[in-house]
């Protein structure tokens, strides 16, 4: 409903607008990664950057491990770098930089070394892109502490989680989701400077289920929740996690304390994983509360296939979620 | 070529040698909880590239890095406090031996696993060229550094870039126990280097200070001007990989290719240097002694500070994560 007061953006107009407000606040900002200069590159999303400050985008030679390096040594001398890669697919070439460096200098240094560096990287989901192009790997980036992980599910969010990054002073990576029905979504965008806190976040107040989704699930559970809301008079309460690390378990602990029934929906594998940690965290902390077993839809557990006939099958979708809530709420 | 000059630069090779055989004594008393890696035999090359630098310019090192450490200014109190794992240490103690680095002394940082941190080196290039500072960076590696994919991303990016950077490589013909030849089609790497657009040059005698010295100032001339550089200098590690005993036992390597490069071993170059300009030998040996009571003396001290240093808290263990 769009009015007045409120400013409508689509997702990916809202990080681009993060972008380039973070230059503007900070001339120590800089966006670097494979194709950044390109009219084209990342989706269009540094065009705003490009056309403001062209000697602060910088293309890059495919060296994704030495990137993050590079990024690192410019960090340490006070730069803000944002590295930008194509598809988190590729930031398994840089595991050593980001996690045996990036995330550890902190600790090793006593202190005294911060390296405020942004990763941001999308997850793709088209058919065709099989299985190096289409991953969801935020479970893996969430493992090691000393780098936070961020996985924006809207709008407000691509701006708000994208600036926090950029200005902390640990490293933080930021999933952002390509698929389009959140990507070309708007929503609701203030203006001004704003960052969005370190915490999860309740989107729906429900009584009879809590649903906890990360990234794009987000969508997927309202969808379903709609539906349910409906005939079947089922009340969803859903939390969009945002940040994987640091975890704010707290409001999920509450939340199933109320509803006595969780349900995870992550656009990941499953086993070792993010929905893992949130149903330990729960048997762990509110186990009593429990009236059924706590359930998790994520992807099966095989790599996305490229055929168009089959990646559909897939991802997890709004009938899953649908069937797993009539089947915990009887 | 002074000999004051050459006098200047034993002295902080003899200084590091000193260091490190006073934690091969702590080591052997079984003082340290860790592995450490000793630059005895490579000298030479910390002490002459750093003596062609400007105090503001920058390097990085990775786990052998004490020579680096040493050479260009770090505080010796702080280093020997955080080999102990103590709360004065460099990184209060939770970076340990591999990790030394002393900001104000322009040593930005030492960070293993092998090959990772040449990239830093390129990365404060960037940030000089960016920030416009007339600085130069250098990355300190030994020859396996060169097999990784991460140091051909970092030249490749600074000769694109035309960065000030300056890559050192102590080709030490050893990758722990893995000759070169195992590993490398030869044992020259800078004619692998040069086709990048980069001025390579090979030292043969890297245990040479004065050629390394010289040789390091003309390239770090070309850095300052956005020519990035790679120097070779050839060398050797006299103790074993890790640790501070010596390892001719482990048949890797032999006992009579190591006294070849102990008669040149830096030090011991230097002072046959000296004496063609010194009257007697007596005298040779009486400044060398003096030096050695000097560095001694230091040496005393950080002991004696690192020794008395407290532990670092328990709370430590979980601050300054992130």
């Amino acid at each position: 409903m769009e009015n007045q007061t409120e400013r409508w953006l689509t997702y990916k107009d809202a990080s681009a607008e993060a972008l380039l407000m973070a230059m503007e606040k900070d001339e120590n900002v800089f966006l670097i990664g494979e194709g950044a200069d390109h009219i084209n590159g990342i989706g269009g999303q540094c065009l705003p950057a490009i056309r403001k400050f062209p000697e602060r985008v910088i293309d890059t030679p495919l060296s994704e491990n030495g990137l993050t390096g590079f990024c690192i040594g410019a960090a340490l001398n006070g730069m803000r770098p944002v590295l930008i890669h194509q598809r988190d697919d590729f930031m398994l070439l840089a595991m050593d930089q980001m996690f045996n460096q990036a995330a550890q200098l902190r600790y090793a240094s006593g202190g005294r070394h911060k390296v405020p560096l942004t990763i941001l990287s999308f997850i793709a989901r088209r058919p065709g892109e099989g299985v190096t192009h289409s991953h969801s790997l935020q479970s893996i980036f969430a493992h090691f502490p000393g780098i936070k992980v961020g996985m924006p599910a809207t709008a407000m969010d691509a701006k708000g989680m994208l600036l926090r990054a950029i200005f902390d002073d640990d490293p933080v990576i930021i999933l952002e989701h390509r698929h389009n029905p959140l990507y070309e979504q708007k929503g609701s965008v203030p203006e001004p400077y704003f960052e969005t806190p370190l915490t999860s976040q309740i989107q729906f107040s429900g009584e009879d289920i809590t649903i906890v989704t990360v990234s794009i699930a987000l969508l997927d559970a309202v969808n379903a929740g709609h539906e349910l809301s409906g005939g079947d008079r089922i009340s969803s309460e859903i939390i969009d996690l945002r940040w994987l690390r640091p975890l704010d378990i707290e409001p999920i602990i509450k939340s199933v304390k109320k509803t006595k029934k969780l349900l995870v929906v992550d656009t990941g594998w499953k086993s070792c994983s993010i929905s893992s940690e949130i149903v330990a965290l729960v048997a762990e902390q509110a186990h009593g509360y429990l009236q059924c077993p706590p359930r998790r839809i994520t992807l099966p557990d095989a790599p996305c296939p490229a055929s168009q006939y089959l990646e559909p099958l897939y991802h997890p979708n709004p009938e899953m979620i649908i069937r797993a809530v009539e089947e915990m709420v009887k | 070529m002074g000999t004051n000059e050459l006098w200047e630069l034993y002295f902080e090779m003899l200084r590091i040698r000193m260091v490190e055989e006073r934690l091969t004594d702590w080591c052997n008393l079984k003082l340290v909880n860790a592995p450490v890696h000793l630059s005895i035999g490579q000298e030479a090359v910390a002490v002459g590239i750093m003596a062609a630098l400007n105090p503001e310019d920058k390097i990085i090192s990775g786990h052998r890095c004490h020579a680096h450490y040493l050479a260009k200014g770090g505080d010796l109190k702080k280093m020997f406090a955080e080999i102990l794992g103590k709360a004065t240490g460099c990184c209060k103690g939770k970076g340990g031996t591999m990790h030394l680095f002393d900001d104000e002394a322009g040593h930005v940082i030492s960070a293993p696993l092998v090959a990772a941190s040449i990239s830093f080196a390129v990365g404060l290039a960037l940030s000089f060229k960016m920030k416009g500072e007339n600085k130069v960076a250098v990355a300190f590696f030994g020859d396996g550094a060169v097999e990784e994919g991460i140091f051909w991303e970092s030249v490749n990016f600074a000769s694109v870039f035309h960065l000030p950077v300056l890559f050192v490589c102590e080709n030490n013909l050893y990758a722990t126990h893995s000759h070169i030849l195992q590993r490398q089609p030869s044992e020259n790497i800078t004619e692998r280097v040069g086709p990048h657009k980069i001025n390579a040059h090979r030292i043969s005698d890297g245990n040479n200070v004065l050629l390394v010295k010289e040789v390091a100032k003309a390239k770090v001339e070309l850095v300052r001007k956005g020519q990035p550089c790679f120097i070779e200098a050839c060398t050797y590690r006299l103790r074993e990989h890790w640790g501070v005993g010596e390892d001719w036992d482990l048949g890797y390597r032999s006992r009579e290719e190591g006294e070849k490069w102990m008669e040149k071993s830096p030090l011991k170059q230097a002072e046959r240097t000296l004496t063609n300009h010194i009257s007697t030998p007596e005298e040779l040996c009486s400044k060398i002694k003096k030096m050695e009571e000097k560095i001694k003396k230091e040496i005393d001290e950080a002991e004696e500070f690192a020794f008395n240093s407290p532990q670092p808290p328990k709370e430590d263990l979980l601050s300054e994560v992130g």
